[in-house]
């Protein structure tokens, strides 16, 4: 299915961000905004929401910590005991560093494999772009087109009116 | 959000826009390799060359090609190991501690510094391996039910802790670095025009489109990833100097071993971070990204670990001479004024006289004394692993088992061939990577760069109006 996009072209962040409040405000529903750079700000004014990875990187590192000390418990102290230099079997100060190692290695491995996901981020040869000068020094707004339902000039006008440079149209084959 | 000190130098120089920044840093990928880089990849290639013949001969004749002797059964390798894993922390410290402690003046050499601490790790991976003799069999090291039944690794032991230690600290490490890199290779694939350079780059950027959902997820990941590889950092080095503190040989046993071995690490790292960086501004011309402001920085922490470096040297002697331990007594002085005064007198004149000329505001701003003394801090480095290792094992507890090391040729071999193996993977990744983080530093140039402080300065404000830094046209108001 065809989608069709107006793309708003900036090229400052903050009348960007001036203008991603005006439309919002205006009723009209952005697309997304796409930006060669994380600008300051624009979470609040977009309403994208605080990310949930945090929680993830969380239970990624409880699992590491579980994990570890289990391994190494059982291991050592249930599977094959050996007394090494007269340490308990289960000797858990000699344990830490191992336990601490796999928990940041399971909860960063475990956040960004989910970034990976959430994201739709994967090895590609085709890349949907709306406007290549979004990865180098402009600021694309895009808003999506409902035939019969979205009026262009009043839309076209909106844009301009709040300090985009240019007002282009694409279609983007789903 | 417009804030501009007026009394902090600009990170950016010379009036750049966005597009500067692009064109200035894809530069070197996209045109075809300049005959600098060449003549520097052909010396580092033969260096390369010297790492295999000398792994060569260890693998085929065996450990006894190396100098080792049944005192000194750790002498180069492990020497060369440590060295290697703390040039490596620099690179963790610019990208995740200063990350968290908000230092704008990280955006433009964290990239060159993470991409070294992966090839420093790399090189110091190597002589543990080598070191097992048999390095076909590395997979022992690791936690796997084998065919002696089920006997597991040594969980005590602070040499299977290194095992975990170096190769989380190196697997976190290359995937902050590659999250980093992705929406770089993004603005070189939109770029790009040969059709493999296209492919190549939309593989590697995953599909970055840079939309702000995204980068939202971004930051938070970058944010969480650096508040994971700080304490991560601290506990690797920390891990190495407990395989030696853990043992009982006099000048190893010593609980200052884990702070003193991360000061060393950081301190030796920002030294070989200002040696390489130094020479890439030049080669590259990236003169207005790493400005003399972000030398003077480093420069700066380099005095600070220095000076922490130089405390722990004392405070050895001193706490030897205090515990009323002989063995621990003789060992420093035998490190001091025994046969290897030579090391030791050459760790403390590179460690803590040298550095200390950057309390001079012309010296730490001068490039050739920073280059100079980078150098010094690098072999300064190096011999107080050595001191350490070599002094405290060639003379134990048994008179009749003193013996000297001396190194052999393929000792010497592997040593340099690991420099060259470091400096052929830094220059390829100069080559084909964008050096400096391209989304970063755009993100600080309109609170950090010239043209803001241009226009500070004559009380104009760039909110509302098309600001120049914004056209592609260059500034030019100097």
């Amino acid at each position: 299915m065809n989608k069709k996009f107006v793309l708003g072209i900036y090229d400052d962040e903050d009348v960007l961000l001036e203008a991603i409040e005006n439309v919002r405000a205006a009723g009209t529903k952005i697309y997304d905004v796409f930006s060669p750079y994380p600008v300051h700000g624009i979470d609040d004014v977009l309403g994208i929401k605080r990310s949930r990875l945090p929680i993830v990187a969380f239970f990624c590192g409880l699992f590491g910590t579980s994990f570890a000390l289990w391994m190494q418990i059982w291991m050592l102290g249930f599977d094959w005991p050996m007394i090494i230099g007269g340490k308990p079997h289960i000797a858990i100060p000699a344990f830490i560093p191992v336990t601490f190692e796999l928990t940041v290695l399971c909860s960063a491995f475990g956040m960004v494999i989910t970034f990976f996901i959430v994201s739709r981020l994967k090895p590609s040869f085709k890349v949907n772009v709306f406007d290549k000068r979004s990865t180098d020094d402009k600021f694309v707004m895009a808003i999506e087109v409902k035939e019969g339902v979205t009026d262009m000039s009043a839309l076209n006008n909106l844009l301009r009116s709040n300090g985009a440079i240019e007002v282009n149209e694409k279609e983007v084959i789903k | 959000m417009q804030h501009v000190s007026p009394i902090r130098e600009p990170l950016v120089t010379g009036g750049k826009t966005y597009h500067d920044i692009t064109q200035d840093v894809c530069r070197q990928v996209e045109a075809k390799p300049n005959i600098r880089w060449a003549a520097a990849l052909a010396v580092a290639l033969v260096g390369l060359a010297i790492f295999l013949y000398s792994v060569y001969r260890t693998l085929w004749y065996g450990i006894g090609e190396w100098g080792l002797n049944k005192t000194v059964g750790w002498a180069w390798d492990i020497t060369n190991f440590v060295w290697w894993v703390g040039i490596g922390h620099a690179g963790t410290l610019i990208s995740a501690i200063l990350l968290l402690f908000r230092q704008k003046w990280r955006t433009s050499i964290n990239r060159a510094a993470e991409a070294m601490t992966i090839f420093a790790v790399i090189c110091a991976a190597m002589f543990p391996v080598l070191h097992m003799g048999r390095p076909w069999l590395a997979y022992w090291v690791l936690p796997l039910p084998n065919t002696f039944g089920s006997l597991w690794v040594n969980f005590n032991s602070p040499l299977l802790w290194d095992v975990f230690a170096i190769s989380t600290y190196f697997s976190v490490s290359l995937v902050f670095w590659y999250i980093g890199l992705i929406p770089d290779f993004a603005t070189i694939r939109d770029r790009a025009t040969g059709p493999i350079a296209r492919r190549a780059y939309a593989a590697l950027s995953m599909g970055w489109t840079g939309s702000a959902k995204a980068w939202s997820r971004y930051e938070t990941v970058s944010l969480i990833l650096a508040g994971l590889a700080t304490p991560l950092v601290l506990s690797v080095h920390t891990i190495v100097s407990m395989d030696f503190a853990t043992s009982v040989i006099p000048g190893w046993h010593t609980t200052i071993f884990p702070p003193y071995f991360v000061a060393g690490a950081i301190f030796s790292g920002f030294a070989m971070v200002l040696t390489l960086m130094i020479i890439t501004r030049k080669v590259f011309f990236l003169e207005d990204y790493i400005t003399l402001e972000h030398v003077e920085s480093m420069n700066k922490v380099i005095i600070l670990t220095g000076s922490i470096v130089g405390i722990a040297y004392t405070t050895e002697f001193f706490i030897a001479w205090y515990s009323g331990v002989e063995y621990e007594q003789y060992a420093f002085i035998n490190r001091a004024f025994g046969p290897y005064w030579w090391a030791y007198w050459s760790m403390m004149t590179c460690n803590v006289i040298t550095p200390q000329l950057f309390w001079f505001r012309k010296i730490r701003r001068s490039l050739t004394a920073t280059f100079i003394i980078s150098i010094f801090v690098n072999i300064g480095m190096w011999f107080e692993r050595f001191v350490i290792i070599v002094t405290s094992l060639h003379r134990d507890y048994l008179p009749s088992s003193w013996a000297m090391f001396s190194p052999t040729i393929i000792d010497i071999g592997v040593y340099v061939g690991t420099i060259g193996l470091f400096f052929t993977l830094f220059l390829l990744f100069a080559k084909f990577f964008p050096v400096v983080n391209m989304a970063e530093v755009k993100a600080i140039l309109k609170s950090s760069s010239e043209v803001k402080h241009a226009h500070t300065s004559h009380g104009k404000s760039m909110h509302g109006t098309a600001p120049e830094s914004n056209t592609n046209t260059p500034h030019t108001n100097e």
